[in-house]
């Protein structure tokens, strides 16, 4: 049985330069990456070398922790570089593509009802797929020996800008039912679908173990840390899947294909595209072949993901693994005379000191200035109103801050994760970082605790 | 505007790293900041910021305090022309206090920054925004006759005992501002107390007329309450005090600014008057009937004009620093303001402003009531979560 949840705090950051929705064929890139950092908690060991051939669903790599996690090549071509960086981690494996077609490596096609939860997990974890399932809390790749609690998947994407999931899904409603079998396989008894309204749970089918629930208010709701605060709060020592919608369509197209095919669509926008639209691209593509010649002149700031967590790109840089969007904002880096004191019609801000609140309706070019210094915490009640859990977010960090594990775990940290706070970030008046805050957190306390 | 920007660009080296100057920098750096908000981008987590800085926080708070500061100069002339038996124009009462309170408030931001400079100098750490309100928190609270030294004496003690001693702006317990006003209270009773709240300096071929009396509403209601002012005078503010606070409708236009930008937190200022009421009207129930002077029979809601108890609840207690900051706790702390402000009213008469007394004494509380409030969430989820 689904729920019906209305969230109250949050925020809608309107910006300019949402995604029409028309979509773009990428022609495949000379040279694609795939990057060990984008999977946190790895430690790459390669299974391949300079100058190997590798067919499209081939391991490249697996986890020296956890040798099953293997981590495969989107495409098919020769292995050209391993990059490394400092203390020689590795942090690009390059590949030239083939230039006539991809080869696959070849996987049974079946339908996931009939298969066990064995075989399922196995044939995962063979082609790279299995990466595409995540835990909460700490974010990282699910352990296939755990049992979750629950699997939920976010069908809509609340972030600034974000990618429409329906737009997205409905090119492929097969894999996306096939996605759900196998969840529903994987789960022992629960999955959560959470939809925003006017989702259609129809579009969604599954068995009776596939629950569908609705959230309705400002971001974060789409959030899969809120979805699951509401639904099925996480508790120390549980552990709770989760899977991203588009992500969930690789794994339909897995078991209905037979194939490791990591073609999907990003959202191309922000104010400083030229024509904001979607882009069919394989995962690990280069950065230029995405942005290049797609941007307004002037100094930009490309980012891989939304405005609130995305990471800076460049344009000799690699899509990442689990990215759907690309933003690119102007760089804020002039000074403004006496920008503090002016009435700022067209300045955001969730207080009303800046007059641009009579107009709640308008679309926003925001750059990338901090305005303002970081200054010790002195506003009081900012964090709450955008922060939709049963958490107090300031002692929360004040935890973190003071290492005491015991603390963080009364109040909640295994229930959130970086991206549920990066609102809370963005209204701090004393310009502090939230985010890095919480996932300092959440990584003492996954070696620590 | 692009002189200015060269100007301060050509001397910047000088105070950077390295540079002759290099030890001043955090002044060179709030002086800067001040006339350009910095090119700064973001670095790692969000991309983009909300507008909202310290500067415009405190600089909304200051806008908020200018009906105080506006009504106050007048009502220090038509004080003191009153004493004196004068009609004058209204420009005329507003012109005498602009030149008696002006040299306050200069003396108050002078030290008082003075203070910050150096601290930051000498420390090294970024000049932070908050005395910009209370600079002019200090002055609203004082008596008019106030000697100027005791203006500097109270910023110094207010940034070295109130701020700078715990680290500065954000990190103190109690109301810097209010701070100051007890420390002047406590030090020098003999200005801070009797006939001290009328400029009376002489006005030529004039004597004080005989109807005068030096004495505030917060006193003579302690001897029989039936003496007060009118209500409608005292919510106007056409009475006698601290230079800032007697005019309620002058701190509801503040408190409006301040819940409509979001800067004040309402929370603590309604609760804090329907403490004052609701502790005023307990009084009444329980007032001795063969006194019927008695202070406790004073209408719960003239609590709310009079003296400084707006002032103290939309300025004071709203200090996001040293209230309670969570938001059950921040009902808690208001009522206990203001219930207390009317305990200490009624029953000491040698502190007739009980409100400074109780903001301080909450200050010092807010931790332990976030403290219990915040034990309280851990219980229930607790309970919800079915143990940790």
């Amino acid at each position: 049985m689904g729920k019906n949840v209305i969230i109250r705090k949050g925020y809608d950051i309107k910006l300019q330069g949402a995604a029409e929705k028309s979509v773009t064929d990428i022609p495949i890139s000379d040279v694609i990456a795939v990057k060990p950092p984008d999977f946190p908690a790895v430690t790459p060991k390669l299974l391949v070398e300079t100058g190997d051939e590798v067919l499209a669903g081939q391991p490249l790599f697996f986890d020296k922790n956890r040798p099953n996690l293997r981590i495969a090549s989107p495409v098919s071509g020769e292995v050209a570089e391993v990059v490394r960086g400092e203390k020689r981690r590795i942090m690009e494996v390059r590949i030239i593509p083939d230039k006539g077609g991809m080869r696959y490596v070849e996987f049974p096609k079946d339908d996931p009802a009939a298969l066990s939860r064995e075989v399922i997990i196995e044939r995962l974890l063979e082609s790279g797929c299995w990466n595409y399932i995540r835990q909460r809390p700490y974010t990282l790749i699910a352990n296939p020996e755990d049992t979750p609690k629950a699997i939920f998947v976010s069908c809509f994407d609340s972030a600034p800008l974000a990618p429409d999931l329906d737009f997205v899904k409905d090119f492929e409603p097969e894999n996306l039912q096939a996605g759900i079998a196998v969840l529903a396989k994987l789960s022992a008894d629960k999955v959560h679908l959470g939809l925003k309204p006017g989702q259609p749970e129809g579009d969604f089918p599954g068995t009776h173990v596939v629950n569908h629930h609705y959230f309705k208010g400002p971001h974060p709701s789409g959030n899969v840390g809120i979805q699951i605060h509401h639904i099925d709060p996480i508790r120390k020592g549980e552990a709770v899947w989760y899977v991203h919608l588009q992500d969930l369509l690789m794994i339909g197209r897995l078991f209905r294909e037979g194939r490791y095919r990591a073609d999907r669509l990003l959202a191309l926008t922000g104010s400083c595209v030229t024509w904001p639209h979607y882009l069919r691209a394989i995962t690990g593509q280069r950065m230029s072949d995405l942005v290049g010649g797609r941007l307004k002149s002037g100094h930009c700031r490309v980012i891989q993901g939304n405005v609130l967590t995305g990471k800076t790109s460049s344009a000799g840089d690699f899509l990442s693994f689990y990215e759907n969007q690309i933003t690119a904002i102007p760089e804020g880096d002039q000074p403004e005379f006496l920008g503090w004191l002016l009435p700022g019609f067209e300045k955001l801000s969730l207080s009303r000191t800046y007059f641009s609140w009579l107009f709640p309706s308008r679309t926003y070019d925001l750059d990338t200035n901090m305005h303002g210094e970081e200054r010790a915490f002195v506003m009081t009640g900012q964090y709450d109103k955008v922060l939709p859990m049963n958490v107090y977010p300031v002692f929360l960090l004040k935890a973190i801050l003071a290492r005491d594990i015991e603390r963080m775990e009364a109040l909640g940290i295994y229930e959130i994760a970086e991206e549920d706070f990066a609102l809370c970030e963005f209204v701090c008046t004393s310009k502090i970082d939230v985010q890095k805050i919480v996932a300092e957190g959440l990584e003492y306390i996954r070696l620590e605790g | 505007m692009k002189f200015l920007k060269n100007l301060v660009d050509s001397v910047k080296p000088h105070f950077s790293k390295g540079g002759k100057f290099e030890k001043f920098h955090p002044a060179f750096e709030a002086l800067e900041t001040f006339l350009f908000v910095p090119a700064d981008t973001t670095k790692h987590g969000v991309h983009v910021r909300d507008a909202m800085d310290l500067k415009r926080t405190m600089v909304t708070v200051i806008i908020a305090l200018i009906p105080t500061v506006l009504f106050g100069m007048w009502n220090v002339g038509y004080q003191h022309h009153l004493a004196y038996g004068m009609e004058v124009s209204v420009m005329d009462n507003f012109l005498f206090g602009l030149w008696k309170v002006l040299p306050i408030i200069v003396v108050s931001y002078a030290v008082g920054l003075g203070v910050e400079f150096a601290f930051a100098v000498i420390k090294g750490h970024p000049i932070s925004e908050g005395y910009l309100v209370t600079g002019l928190l200090i002055p609203l609270t004082l008596p008019v006759s106030i000697p100027l030294w005791m203006v500097g004496l109270a910023a110094v003690f207010c940034t070295l005992l109130g701020k700078e001693i715990f680290g500065g702006t954000g990190m103190n317990f109690m109301n810097p501002a209010l701070l100051a006003r007890v420390f002047l209270f406590f030090a020098f009773p003999a200005y801070m107390s009797g006939d001290i709240w009328t400029d009376l300096s002489p006005e030529a071929g004039r004597a004080i007329v005989d109807a005068y009396s030096g004495a505030t509403n917060l006193v003579t209601f302690d001897a029989n309450h039936a003496h007060l002012q009118s209500a409608l005078d005292m919510f106007w503010g056409f009475e006698q005090g601290s230079i800032g606070e007697t005019s309620v409708a002058a701190c509801l236009i503040g408190a409006f600014i301040l819940i409509v930008s979001g800067v004040g937190s309402w929370q603590i200022m309604v609760s804090c008057f329907a403490g004052a009421w609701l502790m005023g009207a307990f009084l009444n129930l329980v007032a001795p009937s063969d006194l019927p002077t008695h202070a406790m029979h004073t209408p719960a809601y003239y609590h709310w004009l009079m003296g400084g108890f707006a002032f103290g609840a939309v300025y004071m207690a709203t200090d996001p620093v040293s209230a309670a900051q969570t938001e059950t706790g921040k009902w808690i702390y208001g009522l206990l303001i203001g219930a207390f402000t009317v305990v200490l009213r009624v029953f000491n008469p040698a502190y007739p402003e009980g409100v400074m007394l109780s903001i301080l004494l909450m200050n010092v509380f807010a931790p332990l009531i976030d403290h219990i409030v915040v034990e309280r969430h851990i219980k229930r989820r607790m309970r919800r979560v079915g143990g940790v």
